[in-house]
C-alpha cells in the first residue's frame, strides 16, 4: 500500500512507517488492517482465509470445524479482572464462539523471556487451567521457547483453538441482511481501560476490572433457543466501532447506531473523559454483537438476559441497504455522524 | 457524570438550535480557537444543528498542529540519543516531522514515553538519575501552569537530568494575525474557554474593541457551545462587539491569578513560528533566564535538517479559517490520517483529521432548525 | 486545546503550596490531583482539572446559567408567540 503511492520527496511524510513496523500495525485499526490486506492475504491467498472472521470454517471428514489462531502480548501481565493467562484462553474460545462453533481444544505456545520469575510463571499456568476448566475446554498441546533478556516482555502467549460447529447457520459477516437488528452483550470499554490504567501508570485508585471472560455459553443459549444469528463479532482491539465497521465494509451494508442505547459504565466514562478517549474504540475482552433478524430480537434477548453474562445486553441499532460499508451513530444530542475505524491505536490527548 | 452529561441534552440542543433560526437573518462567519471546540463540534455534529446561514470554521486552536516541523525534528533528534528518555503528551506522538514521527523514533529505538502530566516526566527524572529526562512542552495557555510547576519543582529540588523543549503559543497574538490578515473572513470569535480559565478575559476587550468583533468566551460541551454561537450572533445582530462570557462556570474576567503568577515567574514572551502560518510577534512562551539551565534546546546540541512543507498542503489556510478541510483538493484522497500530508491531518484535535473522521462521505443532514 | 474535565474532591491529601494534592473524583474514578492553583477549592467542591492539575472550581450557581438562559429564550418566544396571536 505504501509502495502504490507517489510521494514528492519534499513532502514530511513519515516514511519510516512503511520500512518498519510501528505499534499502529497492531492497533486493530485501519494500519493493522491493511498490513493484513496488502501483506499476509496476497501471500497466504485461499478462500478460506478471505472470509475474514475471526476463526476459519471448513469440514473435515464430514466434520464442519472452526480453527483459530491468536496471541497474546498484554503488558502488564497481571491486572484488575485476570491476567495474560485468562486472557488468552478466553481470547481463543470467544474468536472460536464468534462463528456458533463448541470451543473443545486449545494448544499453547509460550515465548519465555530470560529472567522472568518462575512463580509469575506458575501464576499464569495455574490462571490458564482455571479458566479453561471454567470455559469447558482443554489444554492439550504446547511448546516453550526462551528468549534472551531484553527481548520480550517477560512472556508472550500463542494459542491455536478447534471448535465444532454443530448447527447449520453461516455466521459470518456476508450472512448479515438489511432489517437486522444488533445486539449489543453489554457495557463497553472495560478492558481496555483496566490495561489503560495500569500500564500507563494512570492510578485509579478504584481500579477498573476487566470484561474478560468466555462468552461461548452465552452464545451456545441462543443457538438453543434457535435463533437465526447472521453474524457475531467479538469487540476486542480497536473496539465496538471498529468492529461495527468491518463488518459494514464486509457487507456492503450501512450499520446505523444509537449512541444512547449503547451502556458504558460510569467510571470508564470517567477515565475516557480524563484521557480524552472515546470507548466506542477501548478494547473489550468478554463483549461481542449480534446480528439478528429484527423479529427475533426479542427472544435473542430473552435468551441473553437469563445468562450471567448477557444480563445487560440491549438492541443497539439495525443494518440498512441505502449506504454501502457505513456506520453511522445518532448522537446523545441527537445529530447522525459517521463512525470510522482509527489508524492505528488510540492515544490519550490533551486537546 | 455531572457537570458533563447536562450539557449534552438533545432537548436543550434542540431548543437552542430553534432560537438561533429565528434570531438568524443574515449570514455569519465564526471562528472557534479551540481544538477542543472543534472535536466537540464535529463529534456531536453541533454545526448541523445550526441555521445555513451561519458558517463556522475552526481557527489554529490546536498546539499540537501549529508546532513548527524544526521543533519536532529536534524533539525526534534528542529522544534518539543515547540514555535520553523523551516524555510527551499522547497527542504530539504520530505528527508528523521532516522525515519520521515520535513513534516510529520509538520504533528504531528510542526511549519515548507518553505522559499524562508533566509531573509524571518528573518523576521519571527522580527514577531515573542516570537518563536524560526532557518533556515536550506543548501547549496554549492553559496548559503552561503546568509546565512552569513542573520546572519549578524540579529546581526546587535540584534535578539536574530534568529539562524541557518548549513550544507555547499564546491565543489572542494569533487571533490578532487573523483579524489583520487581508482575506478575513472571521466576523465573530468563540474563545478558548479552558484558555480564558488561566488568563481570564481581559485580553480580548482591545481585541473587539480594535477590530470591531464580538468574542464570546465559551466552553466545550455541546450546549456551551450552541449557547456561545447564540450569543455570539446575538451581537452580530444587534451590531455589538463586546468581549462576553458563556463559560461563567469556569472562567472569571481576571483568571487564575496564582496560575498566571507562576507562569510569569517561570516563562516570558517571545517570538514563535506557528506552523503553516509563519512567524507571529510575541506569540509564544519561552523558559526564563533563570530557568534557561531547564531549556532542552540549549542543553542538547542536535543536528537536524528541515525540509519544506509539501505544497499542496494548505493546513496552514485551514487553521486561519480560510479553507474548509473538504475543500482541500488532496483531502480524503492523498491526503488521510494514516498518509498524512500536513499536521492537521494527524493531530486528533486538527480541523482535517475532525473533519475526515467524522464527515467523509456522510450525505448533508438537513438541519431541525430549519423545519 | 484544553482537556480539561470536572471532577469532585474528596480529600485533601497535602495541603502544602505547591504541594497541595487532593483526591478527585471523576465517575468513581479517582486520581491524585495537584490542587496548588485552587487554593481556595476544598473537599466536596468541583474544580476543572487538565493534565494533573485543577485550574478552576466550577460555579454551582454559574452552571445553571446555560438552562436559564435558554428558559429566558423560551420565554421570549412565548411572548413574542401572545404578542403576535
Amino acid at each position: 500500500m505504501q509502495g502504490a503511492q507517489d510521494f514528492t520527496l519534499s513532502c514530511p511524510l513519515p516514511t519510516d512507517n512503511a520500512t518498519h513496523v510501528t505499534l499502529a500495525h497492531g492497533g486493530g485499526g485501519r494500519r493493522m488492517q491493511q498490513l493484513i490486506e496488502t501483506m499476509f492475504l496476497p501471500a497466504f491467498a485461499n478462500p478460506l482465509s478471505e472470509a475474514r472472521h475471526d476463526s476459519a470454517v471448513f469440514t473435515l471428514g464430514g466434520i464442519k470445524l472452526a480453527f483459530t489462531t491468536d496471541s497474546y502480548v498484554v503488558h502488564p501481565l497481571f491486572f484488575p479482572g485476570g491476567d495474560i493467562g485468562t486472557l488468552a484462553v478466553n481470547g481463543t474460545v470467544n474468536d472460536l464462539a464468534m462463528c456458533g462453533a463448541r470451543p473443545v481444544y486449545l494448544s499453547v505456545g509460550f515465548i519465555l523471556e530470560e529472567g522472568l520469575p518462575m512463580t509469575t510463571l506458575e501464576r499464569v499456568v495455574q490462571s490458564m487451567q482455571h479458566t479453561a476448566v471454567a470455559a469447558g475446554i482443554q489444554l492439550i498441546t504446547g511448546d516453550t521457547k526462551v528468549v534472551d533478556k531484553g527481548k520480550g516482555d517477560g512472556l508472550f502467549i500463542n494459542t491455536a483453538g478447534i471448535g465444532i460447529i454443530e448447527h447449520d447457520l453461516h455466521i459470518a459477516p456476508a450472512s448479515v441482511e438489511p432489517g437486522d437488528a444488533i445486539i449489543l452483550s453489554g457495557d463497553i470499554g472495560r478492558h481496555g481501560m483496566a490495561i489503560m490504567a495500569v500500564r500507563e501508570g494512570l492510578a485509579f485508585e478504584s481500579p477498573i476490572q476487566s470484561d474478560c471472560a468466555a462468552v461461548s455459553g452465552l452464545i451456545q443459549t441462543l443457538l438453543d433457543a434457535s435463533v437465526t444469528v447472521h453474524c457475531l463479532r467479538d469487540l476486542t482491539r480497536g473496539g465496538l466501532a471498529s468492529a461495527l465497521v468491518e463488518i459494514a465494509e464486509i457487507s456492503h451494508l450501512h450499520v446505523n447506531l444509537d449512541e444512547r442505547a449503547i451502556p458504558v459504565r460510569e467510571e470508564v466514562r470517567g477515565a475516557c473523559e480524563i484521557l480524552g478517549l472515546d470507548p466506542m474504540y477501548v478494547a473489550n475482552e468478554g463483549r461481542f454483537v449480534c446480528f439478528v433478524p429484527a423479529s427475533e430480537v426479542e427472544e435473542t434477548l430473552a435468551a441473553m438476559h437469563a445468562h450471567p453474562l448477557g444480563t445487560s445486553a440491549g438492541c443497539i441499532g439495525s443494518v440498512t441497504a441505502d449506504m454501502a460499508g457505513v456506520v453511522t451513530m445518532q448522537s446523545r444530542i441527537g445529530v447522525s455522524r459517521m463512525v470510522d475505524m482509527l489508524s492505528g491505536e488510540q492515544l490519550p490527548r490533551i486537546c | 457524570m455531572r457537570y458533563i452529561d447536562e450539557y449534552r441534552d438533545a432537548q436543550a440542543a434542540t431548543q437552542y438550535a430553534r432560537a438561533l433560526a429565528r434570531m438568524t437573518t443574515r449570514p455569519w462567519t465564526l471562528m472557534e480557537i479551540c481544538g477542543g471546540q472543534t472535536h466537540a463540534i464535529v463529534k456531536f455534529g453541533v454545526d448541523e444543528l445550526l441555521p445555513a446561514d451561519i458558517s463556522l470554521v475552526h481557527g489554529p486552536g490546536c498546539p499540537v498542529c501549529v508546532t513548527p516541523v524544526a521543533l519536532l525534528d529536534k524533539a525526534i533528534a534528542i529522544a534518539l540519543q543515547p540514555d535520553v528518555i523523551f516524555c510527551s503528551f499522547g497527542d504530539m506522538l504520530r505528527v508528523p516531522g521532516s522525515s519520521r514521527d515520535l513513534m516510529s523514533a520509538k520504533a528504531h529505538g528510542a526511549d519515548v514515553r507518553m505522559v499524562y502530566s508533566p509531573l509524571d516526566a518528573l518523576r521519571i527524572a527522580r527514577e531515573f538519575p542516570d537518563k536524560q529526562v526532557v518533556f515536550f512542552a506543548v501547549g496554549f495557555e492553559t496548559t503552561a501552569p503546568a509546565n512552569a510547576m513542573a520546572v519549578y519543582q524540579a529546581k526546587q529540588q535540584g534535578l539536574t537530568n530534568f529539562s524541557m523543549l518548549v513550544s507555547h503559543v499564546l491565543v489572542p497574538p494569533a487571533m490578532e494575525a487573523i483579524l489583520t490578515a487581508p482575506q478575513r473572513r472571521v466576523q465573530g470569535f468563540l474563545a478558548a474557554g479552558h484558555v480564558c480559565t488561566i488568563m481570564g478575559y481581559t485580553e480580548y476587550e482591545p481585541l473587539a474593541r480594535k477590530h470591531r468583533v464580538p468574542i464570546v468566551v465559551t466552553g466545550f460541551e455541546p450546549l456551551d457551545i450552541l449557547q456561545g454561537v447564540y450569543m455570539c450572533v446575538k451581537q452580530l445582530e444587534e451590531g455589538r462587539a463586546e468581549v462576553e462570557n458563556q463559560y461563567t462556570r469556569a472562567v472569571r474576567r481576571a483568571g487564575n491569578q496564582p496560575a498566571q503568577q507562576l507562569m510569569r515567574d517561570v516563562f516570558h514572551v517571545v517570538h514563535r513560528a506557528w506552523r503553516g502560518v509563519g512567524e507571529i510577534p510575541r506569540s509564544g512562551l519561552g523558559l526564563r533566564e533563570t530557568y534557561a539551565a531547564f531549556d532542552a534546546e540549549q542543553r542538547f546540541d542536535v543536528a537536524t535538517h528541515t525540509l519544506d512543507e509539501a505544497s499542496e498542503c494548505i493546513s496552514g489556510l485551514v487553521l486561519q479559517g480560510l479553507r474548509k478541510p473538504n475543500e482541500c483538493p488532496a483531502f480524503g484522497n492523498r491526503c488521510t490520517p494514516e498518509q498524512p500530508l500536513g499536521a492537521t491531518m494527524v493531530s486528533s484535535e486538527g480541523a482535517c483529521a475532525a473533519y475526515y473522521r467524522y464527515r467523509r462521505r456522510y450525505p448533508v443532514a438537513t438541519s431541525p432548525a430549519e423545519e | 486545546m484544553c482537556l480539561a474535565v470536572p471532577g469532585k474532591i474528596l480529600s485533601i491529601v497535602n495541603d502544602d503550596g505547591v504541594m497541595r494534592t487532593g483526591r478527585v473524583s471523576f465517575g468513581g474514578i479517582v486520581k491524585e490531583v495537584n490542587l496548588a492553583y485552587t487554593p481556595d477549592a476544598t473537599v466536596g467542591d468541583y474544580v476543572i482539572v487538565h493534565v494533573g492539575f485543577a485550574i478552576s472550581t466550577v460555579d454551582e450557581r454559574e452552571a445553571e446559567r446555560v438552562f436559564a438562559y435558554l428558559q429566558e429564550l423560551d420565554n421570549l418566544e412565548e411572548d413574542l408567540d401572545d404578542a403576535l396571536y
